[in-house]
């Protein structure tokens, strides 16, 4: 059986010892984050999952959710799980206090939300999508606004949604056709339908506040006449109280291969009332604002599941016996070894378990880097963690995703065959995966932002702000024989990573299909190297041994970092290869040769 | 007849221009005016006009110095003067009484032979001198200057039937050679040619933009770089030459032209320009004029104004339809778009190159001399007959009848053909009956342009060419982005040190760019600082280093041949030249500390070298040290070759050209005469006296820091260039080769190259092109 076990020890030394708050030191709202008060919470959220929302995974995936008449039903138990957790507080961490929210950092809430979704990934979206909302509405609406829907969407009491996606469009949104009609009393008129809308439509809460991209009349063609609205489920009086139904209708829900307790709606909006975000045709960059938590949150997703399937491996291999050791029989009492004698497992286990907590540490730094870019109190630093957290939300999400993907497979091969039956619980982990690499923009989008719009910004600039202190590491480190197993693989990789990049700037200037078809391949380049940054530094602290956690701990650290060295690391070299080799074999066919 | 001695007759604007300018040349000149009613020092206006002339932006004169070869005078004590005058030019009022009555004056006092010529722009040569003497006649013709004299080229010269040729001749090889300007030979009609057609086009450009109802920003986005013309499009370019001056010159052309001319049409002023002037909106001289900037809250905001209600507002970019590059960039594809920036450029065109055409011959028989002058005279990229041939004749025909437009004569009986072709390699242009003449070079012009047309380049990569221009000598042509010094440039001065030895006898670095070279691909050097890959950029600069070292000690002679600017990488290729030929109008400067580098690619070993080695300079190494560590430092760019020779990029032994034709020519005369028993340059080793020049130089510095003339920064760099002035870590009884200068020059750079600040300010300059001072 699938089994949730909360990385409560890794997460701890995160937070703890391994990333550097200090720039945050000054920031009066985060001055009570000491070890004590964060253990706490993490404690109770290992908790709190474990018993409330992990036992709801399994039925949640069968049960799934359904429509009758426009209204949809969650799974079994989500209702209640769901009023626990909000009255908890545990969806309203990153949120203003003004509205009722914890204002805490997102390198706390973030690891509190990897714990939720490896728990019950589908239960976290109707969770996260609020946040999604309130963020937009918080950064952009009207004061009114905020006092009018915020308090209730940080209680829990409204949910929220993004309605981007029409059957005509989802990666290229300036094909969008829902329209805007201005009102005299300055709200709008909004017609249209929208798809793959989550929690489009539930019984969680009483209320849904969907935003919606759509257009008005005479707003410029394409992506720069797209407007952002506020559109409810239900409408408020005028004191708040809800009234009259806003003709927004769930018309369908999807099908899916996993997050089937997720309701994926398909919504149709017919003269319902929505209220402008932001400015009129900036609908984008509202968008654009939230794309970094929101990326990063997904990433989160992929690293999420990847635990959730390398924990229940790692107990299967210890657990079920088959085979004898190769080189000689290990448990002679048992009828056979377990399966973690195998080098094969091994390998497996080591791959896992290694890439999950290698994105683990990246996640969690580059979840503080957006909370200094969000609150540093020098604008400089602030500026400079933005333009970090702007260049590494892509590949963050689209490594971290394709991470899930590779580590939840693998954990069905561990099981063998009893992974890819649904009693064991592990195959539904490949399926939830799946999603990660396509929602929130695929992660061939990712790749292209990367190399098309964040590798060129002001030439480079924003590189600067990771390659500088990665070199400054390796120059600082490259002495130190303790760490030369680590540091020189760094090192080979990184001089990999300057000159894919160098080779990307050039070529990539006089034809774009160059930047393009190596887009996929520098991104995970990048991506092993910033984990490999990651694994050094790790290694760096746990032979320091100036931190609190067990020898056991850090020895497992430096074990483990020289198996991603060794053993994951080296791929940087074939993909620098098929950088190198261009776009040609890639363009070579006509297309009706396909 | 060889002009020596000038005089000028009117300090005004032009006429101290224009004394300014002959004085740039090297002769002397006398500036004459009126003596002011009751003034003691009869002298003022002359002496008032010079001193301008040494504070007027941008620079009249190419030297400080060259003022003094311009004698100050009045018309009362120094008439007499001009009898030692080999040229008077006379630039006053444009009144036909007044300045009659002043060449009596001259005539009388003038040396038998002398030239008299006039700068009028509006009187006909016919009245200027009737009644006067004949031997004035046969010595007078109009030379009319544009403003400034010293950077506008065109010269329109008319003469009249009693004119001795052999003086016309004298006068345009004056000019040619000595001033640089491109003569145009103009018949003795109003405005001649340049004004004639230029202020038909203004006017209907203006009054089209009113009919049409676009804003000025709209106007001048179209009718300008689209059709060749300078960006300041034709609001700008009103308020450049002042507004008010309008009127005059629709006075004087409606004045005199005849009824039946196509000018008078057009020369309407609009009631809301006329408003403009009274409320003193005439221009930049003036409260502002269709564009102004608003200082009002503190910060600089460009206001346009609106044509309709006269109110000023904040200029909006024009967003038209047309202007999108696909279309903008297509003559044909602008004038055929449905909006109104298309109709906007089609009426426009097609009334003023109709216009050109029908004026032929009245105002001139050459086409091709129409076209220069539009060309040298609203630095137009082509002239009238070049836009028709852009457009195609037949087209442009055919589009002109379907709106039923008359079509002159001259574009009629163009049918089937265009006004210039390529025939055997020659440009060749129709004349008046229909044939094609070839068109030639005069002596001493060699223009890499007729080079190229005309032979495969010996080599060729992305940036750079070698061409070969005769006698055994090559050309390296720059031709990458703003011809900046990238990895492939420094290539192909590595192929010509290889191939020159066995089959050429000297080099010249010469392009026809706007500017020889802006300096070093920074791009690519932030770049690859930005991804920290250090080694590649110390590559960068010792492969530079390696090439311009090579260059300098080759078995051959290198003449650099810089125009325009000459900046950073680029004026470190001049400095590793045996020799250079400039055109005058040249800015030399390494201006590295503008993006917060030194020069490396041995700028720093060349200027510290010049100064120690110069055999003026004061005992004492620090002297020397000094001024190299000033120019450096203070980025300082030369304003002109002249200046260049004061600052050691150029030697006392190095030439200046006026004319920018004539440029590689000098050039190439120059290396074949170095080629003559070529002996390559002593390596030089110099003796430098370490820490204590360092500190010396640092404390300099600290003070403008303090003062804030200089920011913390910019002291940063300063200590690094120091490090490589002083020698560094040594005493004055070591000597330093060239290697020892280029290994400091490496280390200070690469100190440089890793610091934030200097990669702010080179991504600064290439975004903005401007320095950032942080």
């Amino acid at each position: 059986m699938a089994l949730f076990k909360a990385p409560l020890e890794d997460i701890k030394y995160l937070t703890n010892e391994f990333i550097d708050t200090s720039k945050l030191s000054d920031v009066p709202a985060f001055s009570d984050m000491t070890p004590d008060l964060t253990d706490a919470i993490y404690d109770e959220a290992a908790n709190i999952t474990a018993n409330l929302l992990f036992p709801l995974n399994r039925t949640g995936d069968e049960q799934g959710c359904t429509l009758i008449d426009g209204a949809v039903t969650t799974p079994d138990g989500f209702k209640e799980a769901y009023k626990e957790m909000t009255s908890g507080g545990w969806g309203s961490f990153t949120c203003d206090p003004e509205f009722g929210g914890q204002g805490l950092p997102h390198y706390i809430a973030n690891s509190v939300d990897e714990m939720v979704v490896s728990g019950n990934i589908s239960f976290s979206i109707y969770m996260g999508l609020t946040i999604g909302a309130y963020n937009a509405i918080h950064k952009f609406g009207t004061e009114e606004l905020k006092q009018q829907y915020l308090p209730n969407m940080v209680s829990g009491k409204w949910s929220g949604t993004m309605c981007l996606t029409e059957p005509q469009c989802g990666t290229d949104l300036g094909l969008i056709r829902s329209n805007a009609i201005p009102q005299e009393d300055e709200s709008y008129q909004i017609s249209g339908s929208k798809i793959f809308i989550s929690a489009g439509e539930h019984d969680l809460t009483e209320n849904i506040i969907h935003l919606v991209l759509a257009r008005t009349p005479g707003a410029p063609e394409g992506i720069k006449g797209i407007s952002l609205f506020l559109v409810p489920k239900i409408n408020l009086n005028k004191d708040g109280s809800l009234g009259s139904d806003n003709n927004v209708v769930c018309s369908g829900i999807e099908h899916k291969m996993g997050i089937k307790a997720s309701a994926t709606c398909a919504m149709e909006f017919e003269n319902s009332t929505g209220y402008l975000i932001g400015d009129l045709n900036k609908g984008m960059k509202a968008m654009f604002v939230m794309m970094n938590s929101a990326r990063i949150h997904v990433g989160i997703q992929g690293l999420a599941l990847a635990h959730a399937s390398y924990s229940s491996a790692a107990d299967y291999a210890k657990e079920r016996l088959q085979g004898r050791s190769l080189t000689g029989t290990k448990q002679p009492d048992k009828p056979a070894d377990s399966l973690i004698v195998h080098p094969d497992i091994r390998r497996m286990l080591m791959t896992m378990k290694s890439y999950t907590e290698g994105s683990r540490a990246l996640s969690t730094w580059l979840s503080l880097q957006l909370d200094i870019s969000h609150h540093a109190s020098d604008k400089h630093v602030r500026k400079e963690a933005d333009e970090l957290v702007s260049l590494l939300t892509p590949v963050l999400k689209a490594f971290l995703t394709d991470i899930g993907e590779e580590v939840t497979s693998l954990g069905i091969q561990v099981y063998g065959g009893h992974g890819y039956i649904r009693e064991n619980g592990v195959e539904q982990y490949l399926r939830d995966a799946r999603i990660c690499q396509l929602y929130e923009g695929a992660n061939g989008i990712q790749a292209l932002d990367l190399v098309g719009r964040k590798l060129p910004a002001h030439l480079g600039r924003s590189l600067r702000h990771f390659f500088h202190p990665v070199s400054n590491f390796i120059e600082k480190n490259q002495s130190n024989p303790e760490l030369a197993p680590f540091v020189v693989p760094l090192a080979k990789s990184f001089g990999r990573l300057q000159n894919a990049t160098l080779f990307i700037a050039q070529k990539g200037l006089s034809n774009p299909d160059e930047a393009g078809a190596a887009s996929t391949d520098f991104l995970r380049l990048m991506g092993l190297v910033a984990m490999a940054y990651m694994w050094a530094q790790m290694v760096e602290q746990a032979h320091a041994k100036t931190g609190n956690m067990t020898e056991t701990f850090y020895n497992n650290k430096i074990k483990t970092g020289m198996f991603f060295m060794q053993k994951v690391l080296p791929q940087t070299s074939s993909l620098l290869s098929t950088i190198m080799a261009g776009s040609t074999s890639l363009m070579a066919l006509d297309a009706d040769q396909f | 007849m060889k002009i020596e001695n000038v005089a000028v007759i009117g300090a005004g604007v032009m006429g101290s221009g224009i004394a300014a300018q002959i004085a740039n040349a090297g002769k002397k000149v006398l500036l004459l005016d009126i003596v002011p009613e009751g003034a003691s020092n009869k002298n003022i206006i002359a002496q008032s006009a010079i001193q301008k002339l040494l504070k007027v932006k941008p620079a009249a004169l190419m030297h400080k110095r060259n003022a003094k070869l311009i004698t100050a005078g009045n018309l009362e004590e120094n008439l007499n003067d001009l009898a030692d005058v080999d040229w008077i030019i006379e630039v006053i009022v444009e009144r036909l009484d007044i300045k009659q009555s002043l060449y009596k004056k001259i005539d009388a006092v003038r040396k038998p032979g002398s030239i008299v010529s006039s700068n009028t722009s509006t009187l006909p040569l016919a009245d200027l001198t009737a009644g006067l003497s004949k031997e004035f006649s046969q010595d007078f013709l109009i030379t009319h200057f544009f403003n400034p004299p010293r950077y506008m080229r065109l010269l329109e010269v008319v003469q009249g039937p009693n004119t001795r040729q052999d003086a016309v001749d004298s006068i345009a090889d004056f000019c040619d050679l000595e001033l640089g300007k491109g003569i145009v030979n103009c018949n003795d009609t109003p405005g001649f040619i340049a004004n004639r057609i230029g202020a038909y086009w203004m006017q209907t450009a203006m009054l089209e933009t009113l009919r049409l109802g676009l804003t000025v920003d709209e106007a001048d986005a179209i009718c300008g770089r689209p059709m060749g013309i300078p960006k300041t499009g034709v609001f700008g370019l009103m308020d450049l030459v002042g507004i008010d001056l309008m009127p005059h010159i629709l006075a004087s052309m409606v004045h005199s032209l005849p009824k039946s001319d196509a000018f008078h049409e057009q020369a309407v002023m609009p009631d809301v320009v006329t408003n403009m002037i009274k409320a003193g909106y005439t221009g930049r001289k003036g409260k502002g004029g269709f564009y102004r900037l608003n200082k009002s809250s503190g910060k600089k905001i460009k206001e346009s104004v609106n044509l309709t209600t006269g109110d000023y507002a904040t200029s909006q970019k024009a967003r038209l339809k047309s202007l999108k590059p696909t279309i903008a960039k297509d003559l044909r594809k602008l004038v055929n778009f449905d909006d109104k920036g298309g109709h906007f450029a089609w009426s426009v065109l097609a009334k003023t190159l109709t216009y050109s055409a029908s004026l032929i011959p009245e105002i001139g028989n050459n086409i091709e001399a129409i076209d220069r002058a539009m060309k040298l005279g609203y630095n137009w990229k082509y002239g009238p007959f070049e836009l028709i041939d852009k457009l195609g004749v037949d087209w442009f025909v055919e589009k002109l009848d379907a709106d039923n437009i008359t079509i002159p004569p001259l574009l009629a009986s163009a049918k089937g053909k265009s006004f210039y072709r390529f025939k055997d390699n020659q440009r060749q242009c129709l004349n008046l009956n229909g044939e094609y003449e070839t068109l030639l070079r005069g002596d001493g012009v060699i223009l890499l342009e007729d080079i190229k047309r005309n032979q495969e380049p010996v080599k060729r990569n992305a940036s750079a060419s070698l061409w070969d221009i005769g006698d055994g000598v090559l050309c390296l042509e720059f031709h990458s982005k703003m011809n900046s010094i990238d990895p492939d440039i420094l290539t192909m001065v590595g192929t010509a040190i290889k191939i020159i030895p066995n089959n050429y006898k000297a080099l010249v670095l010469y392009n026809e760019a706007e500017n020889y070279s802006v300096g070093a691909n920074i791009g690519l050097a932030l770049f690859a600082a930005n991804v920290a890959a250090w080694p590649q950029i110390e590559g960068m600069v010792k492969s530079g280093q390696d090439t311009y070292k090579a260059l300098k000690h080759a078995p051959f002679p290198v003449v650099g041949a810089p125009s325009g600017m000459a900046l950073g990488g680029g004026c470190e290729s001049l400095l590793h030249c045996d020799a250079i030929q400039a055109h005058a109008e040249s800015y030399i400067g390494l201006v590295e500390v503008g993006v917060g580098l030194i020069p490396g690619w041995g700028g720093s070993k060349e200027m510290l070298t010049r100064w120690m080695t110069n055999k003026k300079r004061p005992q004492g190494p620090m002297p020397a040290i000094s001024k190299a560590f000033e120019l450096i430092s203070t980025a300082t760019v030369s304003t002109s070759a002249a200046e260049a020779k004061g600052h050691l990029f150029m030697a006392a032994t190095d030439g200046i050209t006026m004319n920018r034709e004539r440029l590689l020519f000098d050039a190439k005369t120059k290396a074949l005469e170095l080629s003559k028993d070529y002996q390559k340059p002593e390596a030089a080793e110099i003796s430098l006296p370490g820490a204590t020049a360092r500190t010396a130089l640092n404390l300099a510095v600290t003070s403008f820091v303090q003062s804030g003339k200089a920011t913390k920064y910019d002291g940063v760099i300063a200590d690094q260039l120091a490090l490589i002035l002083s020698g560094d870590d040594t005493d004055i009884a070591e000597l330093h080769s060239e290697d020892d200068l280029l290994t400091l020059e490496r280390k200070a750079f690469m100190a440089l190259i890793k610091q934030n600040s200097t990669l702010d300010r080179v991504q600064h300059m290439l975004e903005t092109g401007k320095p950032l001072r942080n």
